[in-house]
């Protein structure tokens, strides 16, 4: 299986960073790496937890050897009980540490439910605000390679439901350690949601330690004939949509909203009220999902803006087929932006 | 059972923190009926042995968490009694802030860091302050409350498993009253719990009569010295019975799922009556100190529903208030 060392084979692109050769360029797995360093550096309160983070995968390289660093009492393996982890982890947490439990796969976070969305999430209102919950979780939706329909599932629709839990879904290298130590500083339960198609990355990254705000998406290509809302890899699939349809003449705004809850909704009307044109790309299902909230967010506030309807490129509502040529008719992508956007372009 | 082993402060404290969390509950149970207090109450009537047998070995530094069933460890543990009035009747005022209601008390300022409704889901939140107990090398020990009904559910045997990997400074107390609803532990246990095998040195494990506070009181104590120590943690099973019914106030005898007999039987071994018993025999306390003590928190008891009545709800537009801290 060729996941467990992913190649950092691809740069991504450098947005409005002037190219330059000497810019300090870090693979996806490094830039998360060098944030949990960092933050284990700064803060004596963070500590890593997870089964696998202390293995020689270490969690597609992210936590690597941090253990030999830190010591196994503030990086170590656990058992797979992923409900009570998570409620230890948010006891951990209100006694006033800053733990980062890391899951190879949302899937798995079903197990955790119970803990992450009844008490993690809740407990911060429910006491009227006696006791936080600074805990960052991680999982890394893991497409393709036959993971099939119990290891590649794309939760974010399900999670975004969850109000008193923040949820981030990086794009870039850059993002990816600078929202991780936003995270890691945050006073509230975080999710982070990897892609780890995220992983072929390679991207500026600082050495410096940074954040990146939370709820704050950001245009990665303006554009004002039609807007591109997206998310994660799916951020990548848009621009390179958005290069090819520029070819053409079209100048589609490509926007990473970076962060799902709280959501960045002046973003994405700002840019709707420019274009007049709405195409929302997700890597997980559509119904009920990311792509129909954003939908709705839109047509209750931003509709005297729209000149067509709105298309949701989104995965189709069937569980991930495992067989390579299934996966390809499931999973969306360039293409299929670029299709939906012709097809909004020629109705309006 | 030899009462001059202990001090008569002792032993007069821990009649009256029993018989205190007793009478606030009749309390609550006597006007509920009005429905003022409009959240779902779970009274722990007759189980007021554990609460305080317990928590009169801990300091308030120490951590509890807690149940649905939470009123008696709330009180034991030294929360505010104004607040926790105040919580139930749904006002600004209240522990919580009429965010939570009865299943969701808290006050930090004594360790209380939260109960949880949801069967099982608060132990490994009290496991996981264990955790950082120790990660952090305080000085203090994290005791987890919880019932029969949280043995039927996985996250407990996930939890413990982790306490004793990590040597965790955690006290389990399963307070054993016999129903979850109205189903009776024997139609969802295949047998007594598991822990009353574990070895010794890797988690002792107790049984006592959890309607002797005396019993719960000496156990603890072991439990605390081996949890002090860093020595890892201990379970102790609290024999008992839920006298009420599961929800709201009054007896459920017209249910049928019980009779009423096995109710009376029970209720005749009410620990706090019990205990008094004991300490007017060995003349710790005569007739006139407790009636003294029952005029106290009588007073205590009304100051506290005035507060509670007479403070400010919730203001509509702060509904959004505390979903996330800054």
């Amino acid at each position: 299986m060729p996941w467990t060392k992913i190649k950092a084979e691809v740069n991504e692109p450098d947005y409005f960073l002037e190219s330059d050769e000497n810019v300090r360029r870090l693979s996806y797995s490094e830039a998360i790496h060098e944030a949990l360093d960092q933050a284990l550096q700064l803060d004596r309160r963070v500590f890593i937890m997870g089964q696998g983070v202390d293995d020689p995968s270490a969690m597609f390289g992210t936590t690597l050897n941090l253990h030999k660093k830190y010591g196994s009492h503030r990086v170590f393996d656990t058992p797979l009980a992923e409900n009570a982890l998570t409620g230890i982890t948010t006891g951990a947490a209100i006694g006033g540490m800053r733990p980062v439990y890391f899951h190879n796969r949302p899937d798995f976070l079903f197990l955790a439910m119970d803990q992450l969305v009844n008490h993690a999430s809740k407990w911060y209102y429910m006491f009227g605000g006696a006791v936080n919950v600074p805990l960052v979780v991680w999982a890394c939706i893991g497409r393709g390679w036959g993971s099939a329909a119990q290891h590649s599932q794309a939760l974010q629709g399900l999670f975004m439901h969850i109000p008193g839990l923040k949820l981030i879904m990086p794009s870039t290298c850059y993002d990816a350690k600078g929202l991780m130590l936003a995270a890691i500083a945050d006073n509230n339960p975080v999710l982070i949601m990897e892609h780890r198609f995220n992983f072929r990355h390679k991207g500026y990254v600082p050495k410096a330690p940074y954040r990146v705000s939370i709820g704050k998406g950001i245009i990665r290509k303006q554009g004002k004939d039609i807007s591109f809302i997206a998310i994660s890899h799916m951020v990548t699939e848009a621009y390179k949509a958005a290069e090819e349809l520029s070819r053409e003449g079209i100048e589609a705004e490509v926007i990473d909203l970076r962060t799902l809850r709280p959501l960045d909704e002046e973003i994405i009307l700002r840019s709707v009220s420019k274009t007049g044109l709405l195409l929302i790309a997700d890597c997980g299902w559509k119904t009920g999902g990311i792509t129909a909230e954003i939908s709705a967010l839109v047509a209750e506030k931003g509709f005297e803006f729209l000149k067509a309807p709105i298309r949701r490129v989104a995965c189709p509502d069937v569980p991930t087929p495992s067989g390579y040529t299934l996966e390809d008719a499931f999973y969306i992508g360039c293409d299929d932006i670029i299709n939906a956007a012709r097809e909004i372009l020629r109705i309006r | 059972m030899d009462l001059r082993n202990y001090s008569n402060k002792l032993l007069i404290k821990l009649y009256f923190d029993m018989l205190r969390i007793h009478k606030v509950q009749l309390h609550i149970e006597s006007l509920y009926h009005l429905d003022e207090m409009k959240t779902p109450i779970h009274l722990s009537i007759g189980q007021e042995a554990i609460a305080v047998g317990v928590c009169a070995n801990l300091y308030p530094k120490d951590y509890i968490s807690s149940s649905h069933r939470g009123h008696g460890h709330y009180l034991a543990k030294g929360g505010d009694l104004k607040m926790l009035i105040a919580e139930l009747y749904c006002r600004e005022t209240g522990c919580s802030k009429g965010r939570g209601g009865s299943m969701h008390l808290v006050d930090t300022s004594v360790g209380h860091m939260g109960s949880s409704s949801i069967v099982g889901g608060g132990v490994p939140i009290g496991t996981g302050l264990g955790l950082s107990i120790q990660m952090k090398a305080e000085d203090r020990i994290s005791v987890v409350f919880f019932g029969d009904g949280a043995v039927d559910e996985g996250v407990l045997y996930e939890s413990i498993n982790f306490a004793i990997l990590k040597k965790l400074p955690v006290i389990f107390v399963y307070e054993n009253n016999q129903f979850a609803v109205c189903s009776h532990v024997t139609a969802r246990q295949a047998g007594e719990v598991i822990f009353h095998k574990t070895p010794e040195d890797l988690m002792p494990s107790h049984v006592v009569n959890g309607n002797s506070v005396m019993e719960v009181y000496e156990t603890t104590q072991q439990a605390v010295i081996r949890a002090r120590k860093k020595l890892g943690p201990s379970f102790i099973e609290c024999k008992t019975y839920r006298v009420r019914e599961h929800a709201g106030a009054g007896s459920d005898e017209k249910l049928g799922y019980r009779t009423a007999e096995e109710i009376r039987e029970w209720e005749s071994k009410c620990p706090v009556r019990a205990f008094s018993e004991i300490l007017l025999r060995d003349g710790v306390l005569n007739e006139t100190e407790i009636q003294v003590m029952e005029e106290t928190i009588d007073c205590e008891i009304d100051e506290a529903f005035r507060f509670a009545q007479r403070s400010p709800l919730p203001k509509p537009e702060d509904v959004t208030k505390y979903l996330f801290c800054d």
